[in-house]
């Protein structure tokens, strides 16, 4: 007889419209690491929010049982008395406030009326070396990267006494490092009697870590899988997730043909004056048009900051060195002037950087070249601009009822797409992408591959930055490594595998 | 598409918009039963729309501030600082008044300019710039005003700013001729525009509106032209004012709808940092909106003193405080990145006839600001359920 801490029966959740979930059945065995997966707009964050008491007890139907009794959260407050934690995508630690005030925020140790510090300070000590976290407790939490804040609210988790911890892809934004790090101290969670539900659309974590695995498609539990009897793989994963089989997560390289140096920088140097440090050393790099050329390197190695020190150095960072496109030297001090040369940059943070989430899809593809739609200089043809971002979303293939629908409301791989699209609109020669597929289903991902593919055939050149190592791999067609701000390594696709980027990048 | 289900849609597609042009029509309704007739009088609305003209003015510079998350809250003393230059130079240097006002004008984008400048180039807090620059304003009126008191301005060219009505043509019936051709012309004008406008979409094939729908849309906006016009011919024809807050409008309108820059506008107000790295200098659009700022301010500060025919050293107290309110009733977002200039407008006309309606019946001006306050919440509440609203469908 099994013992699930948790099962969710029948869940049916509807919003105006849409049945987000359809009678959704989803069982955790305690002390268990269960991965749930699906593509984007599976239902897996409204699962979630569900079982979270993010919508209270009688906005969905069917029944929740903890421990084997019916719960009824009213609203987040009773979901954490139970000992359910979610660690969302965003964090939500307070950045001016130290680490140990952090862990602590929200159910302060009290003695009388007044807050214990010296307590919460030794309570907090405790929990971080329980976790194999080095950050100081008594530092700002916004002194940390990602990869640590991600455990300051992990020892959040558990300084509440938590009993089910619910993580909504933790690894996305992190490192290799990183992420084998958060994996691992996953497993000795177990150890603690700690239930791990992991929401990840990486499946090689999910392949490794997961004791279970259970599918989501559409709102419905597609399966549910045993993974501590046989070993299950990530084509048998993705075959549920997408309802067909992709044996190729990549689409076959058809050998470019390539051009002539589109791209170069020489002896690229950058000083922060924001951090009062070096961020690029003597960083020189080219591509050719019609080639694929990937960026690897661990989070934090400066691969997004040498994309905006050449993209117009918006930042304002101190530079050295020489820039050449199309084989004149130029100097940007804006990213008007660089975009007006034909380089494109796409944001690896597509909500706070790339789109305007509260306009409509045509008005974000167009933003960045709007003299492609006037008249003249000063006045907007919209009938044009109707008919190109028509183009557009056909071409993107993104999917949405029309142009006129708000970017806010789309799905990540659709705003993914439209981040593209902008991109593109400018009709550059050189294409700089930073993460192109982070945070997006497979699916989604496949296709901005094709729509990779399709440009360098028409002779662009395409820079991309990406922490998946299958990603560059897969991709490009020469490959850069970075480390601290210098590049360590490049390396034919052919000659390269993981083993040999991972060494390089992470070399000093 | 029947032509109910047509009509739904648009309306649930329109909602804040069409809701604020309800709520001013429900209002002159209620003010008018109210008032027996006299609000709606044609005496009364001349003097109301040339009561909202500078506000209306400030309110328009106000929502393309509030658009790219700024505020500048020393317009109103800028006003009035402004006003009495104007009439300094008209009263103390004997200058022609089209010389003050323009001099007057030209001083206001200066300090719109510096303004832009200290807020996009240096990186001070707007809100800590215009807080400096309505105390600094202020002072310098009461200097300027220190000597005189209030100045009496006695040049009739500069007061028709404020008073005066176009000139008349002749008389017909006890109509104002030309204000009757205006409005016929410009009737002539829209419907042309508006079946130009459907047609460039036909050909591009793109949706529009069915023919019934269309011909009811243009009758009513014609009606709307000719009973205001109408209501304007009954007594003195259009005033200059209303020649002057029509004309920001259609070039702010423009200017935010059909050109790169308005886009650009809207793009830093919607995501600064995006807009970063679309190409869009934000420090550049930052700078040009604040001038544009200055420059209405000293236009509103024209037509209030022209009005009033002097200036006074109390002259522009608040006035910021009612252009931000209208734009907010007008349907600008308290976060930024969306507002229209014709809403604002439609926000100004609503809080100004509020002030107006009360006082023809009599309610005290105590009254008068808690009812604004109420109608200012109110409709930033509305305003942010049918934004909810449009997201959940």
């Amino acid at each position: 007889m099994d013992d699930y801490i948790l099962e969710m029966k029948d869940i049916t959740k509807e919003f105006p419209g849409v049945r987000a979930l359809d009678r959704v059945n989803f069982k955790v065995k305690r002390g268990e690491i269960h991965c749930l997966v699906g593509e984007n707009g599976a239902g897996k964050s409204t699962l979630m929010n569900v079982f979270g008491g993010v919508y209270p007890f009688g906005t969905y139907s069917g029944d929740i049982l903890l421990n084997g009794k019916i719960c009824r959260f009213r609203n987040i407050k009773d979901s954490e008395k139970a000992g359910i934690s979610i660690i969302h995508q965003e964090l939500a630690l307070i950045p001016e406030l130290t680490v140990y005030e952090n862990i602590y925020f929200g159910h302060e140790i009290m003695s009388g009326k007044t807050i214990d510090w010296n307590q919460t300070l030794v309570k907090a000590k405790e929990i971080l070396k329980k976790i194999g976290c080095k950050a100081n407790p008594v530092d700002k939490v916004k002194e940390y990267g990602v990869g640590t804040q991600q455990l300051i609210e992990i020892a959040k988790a558990l300084s509440k006494k938590v009993r089910i911890l619910v993580l909504d892809e933790p690894t996305a934004a992190l490192s290799e490092a990183d992420s084998a790090h958060l994996l691992n101290l996953l497993r000795i969670l177990k150890t603690h009697d700690v239930t791990c539900i992991l929401i990840s659309h990486k499946l090689k974590e999910v392949t490794q870590v997961a004791d279970s695995i259970t599918i989501l498609r559409d709102g419905k539990t597609i399966c549910s899988m045993d993974a501590t009897k046989q070993k299950i793989s990530e084509n048998e994963i993705i075959r549920n997730m997408v309802g067909r089989e992709i044996n190729n997560i990549y689409p076959p390289k058809i050998p470019h043909k390539l051009g002539g140096v589109s791209f170069e920088v020489k002896n690229w140097s950058a000083f922060d004056p924001a951090k009062g440090r070096k961020i690029l050393h003597n960083v020189s790099l080219c591509v050719r048009s019609g080639e694929i050329v990937g960026i690897a390197g661990l989070m934090g190695a400066g691969r997004t900051e040498f994309a905006l020190s050449v993209f117009g150095n918006p930042y304002e960072y101190q530079i050295s060195g020489n820039l050449f496109v199309n084989g004149r030297k130029v100097t940007y001090h804006h990213p008007d002037r660089a975009i007006h040369d034909g380089l494109s940059y796409m944001t690896e943070d597509r909500k706070a950087n790339g789109l305007i989430l509260i306009q409509d899809i045509k008005q974000n593809l167009t933003i960045s070249n709007l003299r492609r739609i006037s008249r003249n200089r000063f006045v907007l043809n919209e009938n044009e601009e109707v008919r190109l971002a028509n183009e557009y979303l056909k071409d993107m293939d993104i999917k949405a009822p029309s142009i006129d629908q708000i970017v806010g409301n789309l799905s990540g791989g659709n705003q993914q797409k439209v981040s593209l699209g902008k991109s593109l609109f400018i009709e550059p020669h050189t294409l700089i992408l930073d993460e192109p597929t982070r945070g997006i289903d497979v699916g989604a991902k496949y296709e901005i591959y094709i729509i990779m593919n399709r440009l360098v055939a028409q002779g662009m050149s395409i820079i991309m930055i990406s922490s998946e190592l299958p990603e560059i791999l897969g991709m490009s067609d020469r490959i850069y490594v970075m480390s601290e701000g210098k590049i360590t390594g490049e390396l034919k696709t052919s000659e390269a595998n993981e083993e040999k980027i991972m060494t390089m990048a992470t070399a000093s | 598409m029947s032509l109910l289900a047509e009509i739904r849609k648009l309306l649930r597609k329109n909602m804040r918009q069409y809701g604020m042009y309800i709520a001013l029509a429900v209002i002159i309704i209620i003010f008018s039963i109210s008032t027996n007739g006299d609000f709606v009088s044609s005496r009364n609305i001349s003097n109301w729309i040339n009561q909202t003209g500078y506000i209306a003015v400030l309110a328009v510079g106000m929502t393309l501030i509030l658009i790219i998350r700024h505020i500048d809250i020393s317009v109103g003393y800028l006003c009035g600082f402004i006003g009495a230059i104007s009439a300094v130079l008209m009263t103390q240097f004997y200058l022609p008044a089209w010389a003050a006002i323009v001099l007057s004008l030209l001083l206001g984008l200066c300090i719109g300019m510096f303004g832009g400048f200290l807020v996009a180039k240096i990186g001070v807090p707007s809100f800590v710039v215009t807080l400096a620059g309505m105390l600094a304003f202020r002072g310098l009126l009461l200097l300027v005003t220190e000597g005189t008191g209030t100045i009496i301005v006695s040049d009739e060219g500069y007061n028709a700013l404020g008073n005066g009505f176009i000139p008349e043509l002749g008389n017909v019936g006890g109509y104002h001729l030309l204000t009757l051709l205006i409005g016929a012309l410009t009737i002539i004008f829209c419907i042309i525009s508006q079946i130009r406008t459907r047609h460039n979409r036909i050909q591009y094939h793109f949706e529009v509106l069915s023919v019934p729908i269309f011909v009811i849309k243009l009758v009513f906006i014609s009606a709307i032209i000719a009973c205001i016009d109408l209501i304007l011919a009954g007594f003195k024809g259009i005033s200059w004012t209303l020649v002057i807050v029509v004309a920001i409008v259609a070039i702010y309108s423009f200017i935010l709808n059909r050109t790169p820059l308005g886009r650009h506008i809207y793009g830093v107000g919607g995501n600064p940092q995006a807009a970063e790295l679309a190409g869009i200098n934000v420090r550049k659009i930052t700078f040009i909106v604040f001038a544009s700022m200055g420059l209405l301010a000293a236009l509103a500060g024209i037509l209030f003193t022209a009005r009033s025919k002097s200036a006074t050293p109390t002259a522009g107290t608040a006035f910021e405080m009612d252009a931000i309110a209208a734009s907010y009733v007008g349907g600008v977002s308290a976060n930024g990145g969306i507002g229209k200039v014709t809403g604002t407008i439609v926000g100004a006309f609503v809080m100004s006839s509020l002030m107006n309606g009360m006082n023809l019946m009599g309610i005290g001006i105590s009254y008068q600001y808690i009812i604004k306050g109420a109608i200012l919440v109110l409709a930033v509440i509305f305003d942010i359920h049918t934004r909810k609203a449009k997201k959940m469908g």
